[in-house]
C-alpha cells in the first residue's frame, strides 16, 4: 500500500480534507470517504456517466480520476443542488417531468444538466440530447428528462437559481 | 370506475411521483450505499477461459496481502454442500467451480479483505492452473456426436436440456400439406444482457450474538429469495432477513440467485462480519442472467387470399452453462406459446429444444413475460414475410386475420385464453396517428429516386400477470401476491405488498390504488416494498406481474377496509349498513348527503369508539390469485430512413399505441412505454452479447456492449385505447414490458421494408450499419 497522501478541496461549498492513497478513485473518494453516496457507480469503462460531478465547473467522470487529482479544486455533486431548503430547477423538472424511474442515472444526469444550462441558458432538444450523450438511462428514454432540462432552463431564464 | 378528485389521486390521475424527492437529492438507499460498521469486502476470482479443467488453486500469495482475511475456493464450499445450488429451473449451478469451469467469468473463488482495493488486488495474485477444454459454442452443434459433453456431473451425458411442444402437430401437419400458401423466416433473438445501470451486490451481514443473518440485495423478489437461501443454506427462515432497499433497475436481471449473493453469505457466516460484494460492470455483463439467445423457425399457412390456417414453430434454445432461466416450472420455454399473436386460426404447433454452451448460464427474462419478447417477436416478422410472399399490404393481412373483438374471451390454439382485446381499433388509431397512407406513397416516390425509406408494423400481444397459482409456479411457491393496508387512527396509511419496485413507481401506484378505493389521499399513503420482515409474501415484480397481481392484492385488502368501515360508519351514523351508500372518501345516507362520515372519521373510530362485536383497528390483508393472466397489446409503426452510403438506419418516427386496460398513473404508464421502447431499440440495432470460438465474451463491458444514448433515441409519439381487463379488480392489464416486447419487430420490419423491393425478407439483429451497407453492397445498391 503506498503512502497516504492529502487532499484538501472544497466540496459543496464546505472545505474537507483527507489522507488518501494516491490510487483512490474520486468516487470512492466521494462515496466512501465524504459519505456522499449520491454519486453512483453504473460501469468500469466510463461510459454510463452515472459518477458525474462538476469540478470546477467542468463535468467530470469521477471514475476516471483519483482523488489526489482534485486537490484544490472546488467540487460540486447532487447533494450540493439544494440551496436554503430549496429544490434546484433541474431537481424540480426531474420531478416534474417525471425524467426519472429508478433514481440511479439521476445525479449524474443533473450534473451534466447542470453544466448544459451554465453554458447554454436555451438549449435547443437538440443540444440538450447531446449535452446528456454521456450519460445512460435503462428507464426513462431520455423523452422526460429532455422535457426535464426545457422546464429548468424556461424556470431559470425567469430569475430562478443559476 | 368512479373518477376521484385529484386532491384524493385514485385511478387515472397523473400525480407527480413520491419516490422522487430523494433520488433527486442524491438521497436513494441502493446497496452499494450501505455501509455497516465493521464491514468488509469480497471480490470474486474469474475463470479466463470457457471450458477447462481445474488442476490447482493456490491462494498463498494472496492470503499475505495486509487485510486480506479470508479466501473461499469450491473445495471449501463444497465441504459445507454448497458448491452448487439449485437454479430456479430443475437444474443447478456452480457457486464456485470445482473440477472444471463451463464458461468464462466463471466463479472461482471469492476474496475478503477489509476494504474493496484489497480485495482486488489479492484476488490478482490468487493461482489457478487450468487445463483447456474443447470449447461449445454454436448451440446448432450442441448434440453432434464430436462436440464435447459439457455436463459431466449430469447422468444424461448429453448436452441437450429439454425438449418441449405444445399444440396439435397432426391437425398443423395437414392444414401445411393443404395450404395454397407458405411463408417460412428464421429469425435468431439474439443473446443480449438487461444490463440496469446498478449492477448486482448484496451486503451480507450475519450476527453472531442472534443468529440472525440480514441480506441487503438487488433483488427483484426478496421473498422467495429468503426462501431459498433457508431451504439451501439450512438457516431457519425466520432467521433470514432479505432487504431489498432502492433498486437501480432490474429488467430481470435481479430475480436469479447468483454465487456472490451466495459467497458473501457464507463469507459473514465465517467471519461475524457483514460483508459486501457489487459486481462490476464487466461482471455482471460477463456472468449474470442474460436473455433471449433463441434460434427459431416459423412457418405461415395461408389461403390465397391471405388467411392464415396454421403456424409452426421450432426453436433452438441457448441456455448457456446451466439452465438458470427465471421460469415458472410448467413451462420450459416460458409463456412462448403466446406466439400464435393477434391472430385468428385454427392450428398450431410449438417445439422448443434446450442445450448447453460453454456461455454464461441464465435465460432470464429481460423486460418481458417469460420467453413473449421472442414470441411476439417471432409471429410479427412472420407475418410480414407472408405479406411480402403474398405480396399485400402488411396492414390489410394484419386486420384480415385479427382476433374479432365480439371473439373474446378467445382460446388460443396453443391453450391460453386472451381476456379481452380490440386489435384494429389500436392498429386504426395507429395508422391514423402516423399518416400511413401519405407514408406509403412517399416511399413509393422515394424508391423511384433510389432512396431507402421504410415503415414497419408491430401488432403484438402480451401475456402477463402470472398466476394463476393453478398453473403457475417459481421453485414450487405458487404465483400468488399479496397487499397488507393498515389504516392509521388520523386516516393516513401505510401499505405493504410482496412486489419490488425497481423504478415502476409503484410508491406512488399503489398508493393511487388506495386512494380509489378508500379515499384517502395517495398523499397520505406511504408504500413500503422490500423487507421480508414486514412486507407480506409475495413472488416479486417481473413479468408485468405487479399491477395485475399485487395491484389486484392491494383493490382487495382495501375493499375488505371498506366493509369494515361501513360497518363503523352505520354505528356512528346509528343507522343500519344498508342505509350508507359510498362516494370516495365518505360513506353517507342514502337520501341525506349531508349524514355522513369520512375515512378519516371512520379511521380514528375504529381505535377510539369501536362498536360493539367489531375488532379494534383497520387493516386488510389480501392473497391474490389472479383467475387469468392479463393480455395488453398495441400497435406500434415505426418509420426509417437508411443512409446508403454508411447502412445508418434513422428511426425517422415511432408511433406506439398501447392498450394496458384501464390506466393508473398515465403519466408513469407513458414513463414506462418511453423506457420501453428505448430498450427495444437497443436490442433491435446495438446490444449483443457474442462469443468467439474460442468462447470469449465479445459485449463484456459498455466499451462493446452498445446501450442507445439520448442521441440515438428519437422522440417517442405514444397513444392509448381502452380495452379493460373482464377479471382484474381494477381493469388494469399491466404495461412495463408490452414496449420492449412489442418495438423489436416494428425496428425489424421498417428496416426489411426499405429494401423488400431488392429481395430482403429477413435481418437478423441487431441491425448494425455495417450489416446493412453489406446486404446494399451485395445487392449492387453502393460499390
Amino acid at each position: 500500500m503506498a503512502k497516504k497522501q492529502l487532499v484538501r478541496l472544497k466540496v459543496n461549498d464546505r472545505e474537507r480534507e483527507a489522507e488518501v492513497e494516491p490510487r483512490l478513485l474520486l468516487v470512492h473518494f466521494i462515496r466512501e470517504v465524504l459519505g456522499l453516496t449520491g454519486t453512483h457507480v453504473g460501469c468500469d469503462t466510463s461510459h454510463c456517466g452515472a459518477c458525474t460531478v462538476v469540478l470546477d465547473g467542468k463535468t467530470v467522470k469521477s471514475c476516471t480520476m483519483f482523488a489526489l487529482q482534485a486537490d484544490g479544486c472546488e467540487l460540486l455533486t447532487v447533494e450540493g443542488l439544494i440551496k436554503d431548503g430549496q429544490l434546484h430547477p433541474l431537481q424540480e423538472g426531474f420531478k416534474e417531468e417525471h425524467g426519472l424511474q429508478c433514481g440511479f442515472c439521476t445525479p449524474g444526469m443533473l450534473m451534466s444538466s447542470y453544466v448544459l444550462l451554465q453554458k447554454n441558458k436555451k438549449p435547443t432538444e437538440d443540444d440538450i440530447r447531446w449535452g446528456i450523450s454521456g450519460n445512460l438511462c435503462r428507464c426513462t428514454g431520455y423523452q422526460n428528462i429532455v422535457k426535464a432540462v426545457q422546464y429548468a432552463a424556461a424556470k431559470m431564464g425567469q430569475g430562478g437559481a443559476k | 370506475m368512479q373518477k376521484t378528485s385529484p386532491e384524493i389521486g385514485g385511478m387515472g390521475h397523473s400525480i407527480k411521483r413520491k419516490e422522487d424527492l430523494r433520488f433527486i437529492q442524491g438521497k436513494g438507499n441502493y446497496v452499494d450505499d450501505i455501509h455497516l460498521p465493521d464491514m468488509v469486502y469480497g471480490h470474486l476470482v474469474r475463470s479466463p477461459y470457457a471450458h477447462a479443467r481445474l488442476k490447482s488453486i493456490n491462494t498463498d500469495k494472496a492470503k499475505q496481502v495486509p487485510g486480506v482475511l479470508a479466501i473461499i475456493t469450491g473445495e471449501d464450499l463444497a465441504k459445507a454442500n454448497l458448491a452448487w445450488m439449485p437454479t430456479l429451473f430443475f437444474d443447478k449451478q456452480m457457486v464456485l467451480a470445482t473440477g472444471k469451469v463451463l464458461f468464462q467469468s466463471q466463479e472461482v473463488a471469492f476474496v475478503v479483505a477489509e476494504d474493496r482495493y484489497t480485495a482486488a488486488d489479492a484476488a490478482e495474485l490468487v493461482e489457478v492452473e487450468y487445463e483447456e477444454l474443447p470449447v461449445l459454442v454454436d448451440p446448432h452443434k450442441a448434440t453432434d456426436p464430436g462436440s464435447p459433453i459439457l455436463r459431466e456431473d449430469r447422468e444424461e451425458k448429453s448436452n441437450h436440456i429439454f425438449h418441449w411442444e405444445v399444440g396439435d402437430k397432426a391437425a398443423t401437419d395437414k392444414a401445411f400439406r393443404d395450404a395454397a400458401v407458405k411463408a417460412n423466416v428464421h429469425a435468431v433473438f439474439q443473446r443480449c444482457h438487461p444490463a440496469p445501470l446498478e449492477t448486482c451486490g448484496c451486503v451480507a451481514d450475519f450476527n453472531r450474538a442472534t443468529g440472525r443473518l440480514t441480506i441487503y440485495m438487488t433483488s427483484q423478489a426478496p421473498h422467495a429469495h429468503r426462501t431459498l437461501f433457508a431451504l439451501v443454506g439450512g438457516i431457519p427462515e425466520n432467521n433470514i432477513r432479505v432487504v431489498s432497499p432502492d433498486i437501480g433497475g432490474g429488467f430481470g436481471n435481479k430475480v436469479p440467485i447468483y454465487p456472490g449473493y451466495v459467497c458473501a453469505v457464507v463469507a459473514s457466516l465465517t467471519l461475524g462480519r457483514p460483508v459486501k460484494w457489487i459486481e462490476t460492470r464487466s461482471e455482471n455483463l460477463q456472468s449474470t442472467g442474460f436473455a433471449r439467445d433463441y434460434h427459431m423457425t416459423a412457418e405461415l399457412a395461408a389461403d390465397r387470399d391471405g388467411k392464415i390456417q396454421a403456424m409452426r414453430v421450432k426453436t433452438l434454445a441457448d441456455h448457456g452453462a446451466f439452465n438458470a432461466a427465471a421460469q415458472p416450472t410448467k413451462f420450459p420455454a416460458g409463456l412462448f406459446s403466446i406466439c400464435t399473436g393477434a391472430y385468428d386460426y385454427p392450428n398450431a404447433f410449438c417445439e422448443v429444444d434446450g442445450v448447453y454452451t460453454n456461455k454464461a448460464p441464465g435465460g432470464i427474462a429481460y423486460r418481458c413475460s417469460f420467453r413473449v419478447t421472442e414470441a411476439a417477436y417471432l409471429i410479427e416478422r412472420a407475418i410480414d414475410v407472408l405479406a411480402q410472399e403474398l405480396k399485400v399490404d402488411p396492414v390489410a393481412l394484419r386486420k384480415k386475420n385479427f382476433i374479432r373483438p365480439e371473439k373474446f374471451p378467445y382460446k388460443s390454439p396453443l391453450g391460453w385464453t386472451f381476456d379481452s382485446g380490440n386489435y384494429e381499433a389500436a392498429m386504426n388509431l395507429a395508422l391514423e396517428k402516423v399518416g400511413y397512407q401519405q407514408l406509403r406513397k412517399e416511399q413509393d416516390e422515394k424508391r423511384k429516386k433510389g432512396e431507402l425509406m421504410g415503415i414497419g408494423i408491430s401488432s403484438f400481444v402480451e401475456i402477463v400477470g402470472a398466476g394463476p397459482a393453478h398453473t403457475f409456479d417459481i421453485a414450487g411457491i405458487k404465483m400468488f401476491d399479496s397487499a397488507e393496508i393498515r389504516v392509521h387512527p388520523t386516516g393516513k396509511a401505510i401499505c405493504r405488498m410482496g412486489t419490488k419496485s425497481q423504478g415502476q413507481g409503484h410508491e406512488t401506484t399503489y398508493a393511487q390504488i388506495v386512494a380509489q378505493e378508500l379515499g384517502i389521499p395517495a398523499a397520505d399513503v406511504t408504500v413500503e416494498e422490500g423487507d421480508t420482515d414486514t412486507a407480506p409474501y409475495g413472488l416479486g415484480t417481473y413479468a408485468s406481474r405487479s399491477t395485475p397481481v399485487s395491484g389486484a392484492a392491494t383493490a382487495v385488502a382495501a375493499r375488505k377496509i371498506r366493509d369494515k368501515a361501513k360497518k363503523i360508519a352505520a354505528h356512528l351514523l346509528e343507522c343500519s349498513e344498508e342505509d350508507l351508500e359510498w362516494e370516495p372518501g365518505k360513506f353517507f345516507v342514502k337520501g341525506a348527503p349531508g349524514k355522513s362520515k369520512t375515512i378519516q372519521d371512520i379511521a380514528f373510530a375504529a381505535y377510539t369508539n369501536i362498536p360493539e362485536g367489531l375488532e379494534a383497528g383497520l387493516e386488510a390483508v389480501d392473497y391474490y390469485d389472479p383467475p387469468n393472466l392479463t393480455f395488453p397489446f398495441g400497435t406500434y409503426i415505426c418509420v426509417v430512413d437508411i443512409d446508403k452510403g454508411t447502412g445508418e438506419v434513422k428511426v425517422r418516427r415511432f408511433v406506439a399505441v398501447d392498450d394496458c386496460g384501464n390506466v393508473i398513473n398515465p403519466m408513469i404508464v407513458d414513463g414506462q412505454i418511453h423506457g420501453g421502447l428505448t430498450e427495444g431499440l437497443g436490442i433491435a440495432f446495438m446490444q449483443l452479447i457474442d462469443y468467439d470460438e474460442s468462447g470469449n465474451v465479445q459485449g463484456g463491458s459498455f466499451m462493446d456492449y452498445l446501450l442507445p444514448t439520448a442521441v440515438e433515441t428519437p422522440h417517442w409519439e405514444t397513444a392509448k385505447t381502452c380495452t379493460p381487463s373482464p377479471h382484474h379488480p381494477l381493469g388494469a392489464k399491466g404495461v412495463g414490458e408490452s414496449p420492449n416486447v412489442g418495438s423489436p419487430a416494428a425496428f425489424v420490419n421498417a428496416v426489411v421494408d426499405a429494401l423488400a423491393h431488392l429481395g430482403v425478407k429477413h435481418i437478423d439483429m441487431p441491425i448494425t450499419p455495417w450489416k446493412v451497407w453489406a446486404i446494399l453492397k451485395e445487392k449492387g445498391v453502393v460499390n
